[in-house]
C-alpha cells in the first residue's frame, strides 16, 4: 500500500505528466514496463509429447529445475506409438511464467509438443493409494466414505485398510482431509493425468 | 491486435504482449502455419547474402558425390585395417567442413590420435589446456560463421570443456564439442577418468549426446552439426564411449537428419510484419537495437537499408558491436551498463525500440519497469523463449532476423530525412557531448599515467579497423567495444554473456586461425591472461600470428572498480601480482613489446604488427582507471555514474 492509502498501480492515468527528465514524445506519459512473471498464480496443466529416448525426463526435470519453474506433480509413461513418450506436468505461475516455462521446454530437441490444457475442457484424472488405520470399531465408516468417493478398497487387515481412490486432484485430497482424521498410515499419489475431451489427439498433431 | 491503434496500445499494454506471443509460439499456431514451420529448411547464416551463398554452395558441394568421393575412404588411402568408430568421426568431420579443430589427447580417446594421421586435411591444434580448445573453437566460429570444433579426453579433460561450452550457450555461438568416456561396460563404476559428462553439459548445451555404438556416429554427428548451426546456434556435445571409437563401423552417412522436434521458426509472421511496418511509419522516435542476431543471421545489410530507409538510429548491445559500420551516421553506439550515455538516453527517450536478434540481458536493461519506459518494443528473435522472458513487448516476431527485414523492408514507408532533423539533430548533441566526457585524448589519464581508452583507440586506428579485435572479460572489454571503433561485421569477438575471464587469448587465436586473411588483435587484462597464458605456446608451435594487447593495472579492475564505487573502497583481493610481461612473452617465443607512456604507444602498436608471429604488448596502465559511464547494479539506463572530473595536478 502506498502511504496515501491506494494500491500502486501500474496504470498511470493519461493525464499524468512525464516522470522522467529526458524529453517526453508526443504521446502521454506510459505505466511502468510490467515484468513478465509478475501476475496472478494459478496451477497449469503441461502435457509435452515427447521422444522415448534415455534421458528425457532428466531433461525436462534439470529444465524445470535450472529455470525455477516448481513442478508440483510429473507422471511419465509410454504412449501407443513406441518412440513417444508422453508427460502431464502440474506447475503453478502465472500465465507468462508458464508460457515461458512451455517455450523453454520446446528448446530441449527431445520435445515434439507442449501444450497448456489449463482452460481445455479435459479429463482429469489421477489415483491415490491410501493406508488407513481401521479396525473393528471404525472400518463401517472408512467404508461408506470410500464408497461415497467412488473409491475401491484394495487391501484388508485386521488394523488397516488400503483404499484406492481415482479421480481430480481436488477429489482425491478431499477424501484424504476426510481419511486423516482415522490415521493415515501410508499415502502415494499417482500425480495428475490429463487428456482433452473431444475428437482431438495432442499425440497425432505432434505426429505431424 | 488488429484494432485500431488507440485499442491496440491498450490492450498491448494490459498484457496483449502476452496474447500476441502466443500467436508466435508453436503451441497455439494454426495448422497451416504449423505445415510451413515443419518444412526443413537447411539454414546459413543470412541466407540470400552473397556470404551466404558462397557457404551453401560450399556445403551443398561438401554433399554432392563429387566430394564425397573426394573424402577418401580407408582403401583408397591405401589402409587395409578396418572402419572404426574414430574413422567414421573423422569423416563427418570432414563431411561438415571442418578444416581445423583444437583438441587435447588422452587415455580413451588414443583410439581417435590413432587414425587422426590418416586424415591429413584435419588440421589439429594441439592446445595446452581444454579452455583453450573450447574458447578457440568459439572464436573460430564466430570469426567465420562456422562451426567450431573442440575435442577433449574423459573425465578433467571433460570437465576442463565446460566453462568454454557455457560461453558459446550463452552467446549462441556453434561449436560441437567432442569428448571421450570410459569403455561402455564401465560407466557408471566410477572407473578412472570417469565422469557423467553428459550429465554435467545437459544444462548448458544446446543438446547432447552419449554415444556407445560406432555404427551410431555418422547419424549423430550429422544430427550434432545440424542443431549445432541451424535456427540459435549453440554448442552440442557429443560423448563417444572408448568402445565407440574403437568398434567396427559399417553404418554410412546419413544425407538428411530426422530431428521432428527441432524445427526452427525462419520466417516472420506476415501479420506481425505488417505491424511492425506500421509501428515504423507511426514512430516520432524510434530506436533500432541490433544484438548478436543480427551478425549471426548476416543481416548487417538488411539492418542499415532499414536504417537508412526509415531514417531511424541504431544503437546496439555489446555482442552487437560490429553489426554496422560505426562511423555510419546513423550508428550511435554501444548500449547497457557501460554504454555511451547518449545511446541509453536514445533508448530511454524513444516511442518505438526495434530490437533485433537481442534477448533483453540485465545488463542491456537495467531495472526493467524504467526500462524504455515511453516505447512501445517489436522484438524479433528466432528463439520463441526469448521473447516475453525478461521484457513484455508489444510486437512479437518469432523468425531469422534477415528474412524478418527482408520481408519488412518493401512495406517500409521511405522517411524523408527532413522529418527527422530535430530528432537527429538532438542525438547527435547529446553523443558530442557524451563522447567528450570519458575520452583520454591525450594519451593519460590522471598524473599522466597511461590511459586504457587512448591505447585500444590507436590499436583501432592501426590496424585500420579492419582487424578482428578479441577482448577479454571486464575493464579491457568495455574498453574495446566502447573504443577500438569497428567497421567490418563479425570483427569484435567477446565474451557476453557468461563473461569469462580467460577467453580473450584462446578466442583470439581460434579467430586468426579461422581468418588468416585478417589482422587480430586479443585486448586482454593482466587478470584474465594469467587464467589461460598458457595458450601462448600454441600461438608459438602452430604459427599463429595474434598480437596480444595486455592492458596491465596490475588489478581486477572491474573488481576494483565495484569496490571503489559500491562497496566503500575495500579493496579486498583486487590487487594482483603478474609476471614480467616482456620477459614471460620472450620465455615462450613470443615476441614482447613495453609501453608505459602515451609516447610510447604508436610506436609499441607498431613493433607488434611488423612481427611475422604472435607479439605481445605490455601496455603499463593507470591503475586506478574506472570505465564510465556506468549503471549501477538495480538501477536503469537514465541512473549513470559518469566519471568526476580532477584537473591533473601541476
Amino acid at each position: 500500500m502506498s502511504p496515501n492509502g491506494q494500491m500502486p498501480t501500474n496504470q498511470a492515468p493519461n493525464s499524468a505528466p512525464s516522470p522522467s527528465p529526458s524529453p517526453a514524445p508526443a504521446h502521454t506519459a506510459p505505466p511502468a514496463r510490467t515484468m513478465p512473471g509478475h501476475g496472478e498464480v494459478h496451477r497449469h496443466v503441461l502435457v509435452a509429447i515427447v521422444l522415448n529416448k534415455p534421458g528425457v525426463l532428466n531433461r525436462v526435470a534439470s529444465l524445470m529445475r535450472a529455470r525455477s519453474f516448481n513442478i508440483e506433480t510429473l507422471a511419465v509413461s509410454h504412449t501407443d506409438l513406441p518412440e513417444v513418450s508422453r508427460m502431464t506436468l502440474t506447475l503453478r505461475g502465472d500465465d507468462v511464467a508458464v508460457e515461458q516455462a512451455a517455450k523453454q521446454l520446446y528448446r530441449l530437441i527431445d520435445v515434439l509438443k507442449v501444450q497448456d490444457v489449463t482452460s481445455d475442457p479435459t479429463v482429469e484424472h489421477e489415483i491415490a493409494l491410501i493406508k488407513v488405520r481401521a479396525d473393528d470399531r471404525n472400518r463401517g465408516e472408512v467404508l461408506t466414505l470410500a464408497e461415497m468417493y467412488k473409491a475401491k478398497v484394495v487391501d484388508l487387515a485386521a488394523e488397516s485398510l488400503i483404499v484406492e481412490a481415482t479421480g481430480t486432484e481436488a477429489e482425491v485430497d478431499a477424501l484424504i482431509g476426510l481419511l486423516r482424521g482415522f490415521g493415515i498410515k501410508e499415502l502415494v499419489r499417482s500425480g495428475t493425468v490429463v487428456m482433452s475431451r473431444g475428437a482431438g489427439s495432442i499425440e497425432e498433431a505432434a505426429k505431424r | 491486435m488488429g484494432t485500431k491503434e488507440g485499442d491496440a496500445r491498450t490492450i498491448a499494454r494490459d498484457g496483449g504482449s502476452s496474447t500476441a506471443t502466443t500467436a508466435e509460439t508453436p503451441a497455439s499456431a494454426g495448422a497451416a502455419d504449423a505445415d510451413r514451420r515443419r518444412e526443413r529448411i537447411n539454414h546459413t547464416p543470412g541466407a540470400g547474402s552473397e556470404r551466404a551463398a558462397a557457404i551453401e554452395a560450399g556445403r551443398r558441394e561438401m554433399l554432392t558425390d563429387n566430394l564425397r568421393n573426394r573424402i577418401k575412404s580407408l582403401a583408397e588411402r591405401g589402409l587395409k585395417r578396418p572402419r572404426i568408430g574414430a574413422d567414421a568421426v573423422c569423416e563427418a568431420l570432414l563431411r561438415e567442413g571442418v578444416e581445423v579443430f583444437f583438441g587435447y589427447p588422452g587415455g580413451v580417446v588414443l583410439p581417435f590420435y590413432d587414425v587422426l594421421g590418416d586424415y591429413p586435411e584435419l588440421r589439429h591444434v594441439l592446445v595446452r589446456h581444454e579452455q583453450g580448445g573450447a574458447h578457440a573453437a568459439d572464436g573460430y566460429a564466430r570469426a567465420t560463421g562456422k562451426v567450431g570444433v573442440c575435442l577433449g579426453t574423459s573425465g578433467p579433460g571433460a570437465t576442463n570443456l565446460v566453462t568454454g561450452i557455457g560461453n558459446a550457450m550463452l552467446d549462441s555461438v556453434p561449436i560441437v564439442a567432442i569428448t571421450g568416456n570410459v569403455v561402455g561396460s564401465l560407466l557408471g563404476k566410477d572407473a578412472f577418468q570417469e565422469i557423467d559428462i553428459t550429465g554435467i553439459t545437459l544444462p548448458c548445451t544446446k543438446h547432447n549426446y552419449l554415444v556407445r555404438e560406432a555404427n551410431d556416429i555418422p547419424r549423430i554427428f550429422a544430427e550434432a552439426f545440424h542443431i549445432a548451426r541451424t535456427g540459435r546456434p549453440g554448442p552440442v556435445h557429443i560423448d563417444l564411449t572408448k568402445d565407440a571409437l574403437m568398434g567396427a563401423c559399417t553404418a554410412e552417412h546419413p544425407e538428411t537428419v530426422d530431428l521432428p522436434g527441432f524445427k526452427p521458426t525462419f520466417e516472420g509472421h506476415p501479420r506481425q510484419i505488417r505491424l511492425f511496418a506500421q509501428e515504423i511509419a507511426r514512430a516520432q522516435r524510434p530506436v533500432i537495437l541490433a544484438g548478436h542476431g543480427v551478425l549471426i543471421s548476416n543481416a548487417t545489410n538488411e539492418l542499415r537499408e532499414l536504417a537508412e530507409k526509415a531514417q531511424i538510429p541504431v544503437v546496439h548491445t555489446l555482442l552487437g558491436v560490429s553489426a554496422i559500420d560505426e562511423t555510419h551516421p546513423l550508428s550511435f553506439g554501444f548500449v547497457g551498463m557501460h554504454g555511451w550515455k547518449h545511446a541509453n538516453k536514445a533508448i530511454q527517450s524513444a516511442d518505438l525500440l526495434i530490437a533485433l536478434g537481442m534477448r533483453f540481458d540485465d545488463r542491456v536493461t537495467g531495472h526493467v519497469p524504467t526500462f524504455a519506459p515511453y516505447a512501445r518494443i517489436v522484438h524479433v528473435d528466432i528463439d520463441p523463449a526469448e521473447i516475453g522472458k525478461n521484457v513484455a513487448v508489444e510486437i512479437p516476431i518469432v523468425g531469422d532476423v534477415k528474412r524478418v527485414l527482408a520481408a519488412l523492408l518493401p512495406q517500409v514507408v521511405q522517411v524523408d530525412p527532413e522529418l527527422r532533423a530535430a530528432y537527429l539533430a538532438e542525438m547527435a548533441e547529446w553523443r558530442a557531448e557524451s563522447e567528450k566526457t570519458p575520452w583520454h585524448g591525450s594519451g593519460a589519464w590522471r598524473d599522466g599515467q597511461l590511459s586504457a581508452d587512448f591505447v585500444v583507440c590507436k590499436i583501432g586506428e592501426a590496424s585500420n579497423h579492419d582487424a578482428t579485435m578479441v577482448a577479454d572479460v571486464g575493464q579491457n572489454q568495455m574498453w574495446t567495444a566502447r573504443y577500438a571503433g569497428f567497421r567490418r561485421p563479425n570483427s569484435h569477438i567477446s565474451s557476453g554473456g557468461l563473461g569469462t575471464m580467460g577467453f580473450g587469448l584462446p578466442a583470439a587465436m581460434g579467430a586468426a586461425i579461422g581468418r588468416p586473411d585478417k589482422e587480430t588483435w586479443a585486448i586482454v587484462g593482466d587478470g584474465g591472461l594469467q587464467m589461460t597464458v598458457q595458450e601462448l605456446m600454441t600461438l608459438v608451435q602452430d604459427h599463429v600470428p595474434v598480437k596480444i594487447a595486455l592492458l596491465d593495472n596490475h588489478k581486477l579492475g572491474m573488481v576494483r572498480q565495484w569496490q571503489e564505487l559500491v562497496y566503500a573502497g575495500n579493496y579486498h583481493s583486487s590487487h594482483l601480482l603478474g609476471p614480467d610481461w616482456v620477459k614471460l612473452a620472450e620465455a615462450y617465443g613470443v615476441a614482447g613489446f613495453r609501453a608505459s607512456t602515451p609516447e610510447e604507444v604508436d610506436s609499441a602498436i607498431a613493433a607488434a604488427r611488423a612481427v611475422d608471429g604472435p607479439a605481445l604488448v605490455h601496455f603499463e596502465i593507470a591503475e586506478q582507471q574506472n570505465v564510465f559511464p556506468m549503471m549501477p547494479a538495480g538501477k536503469g539506463l537514465s541512473d549513470l555514474i559518469e566519471e568526476q572530473f580532477e584537473e591533473p595536478k601541476q
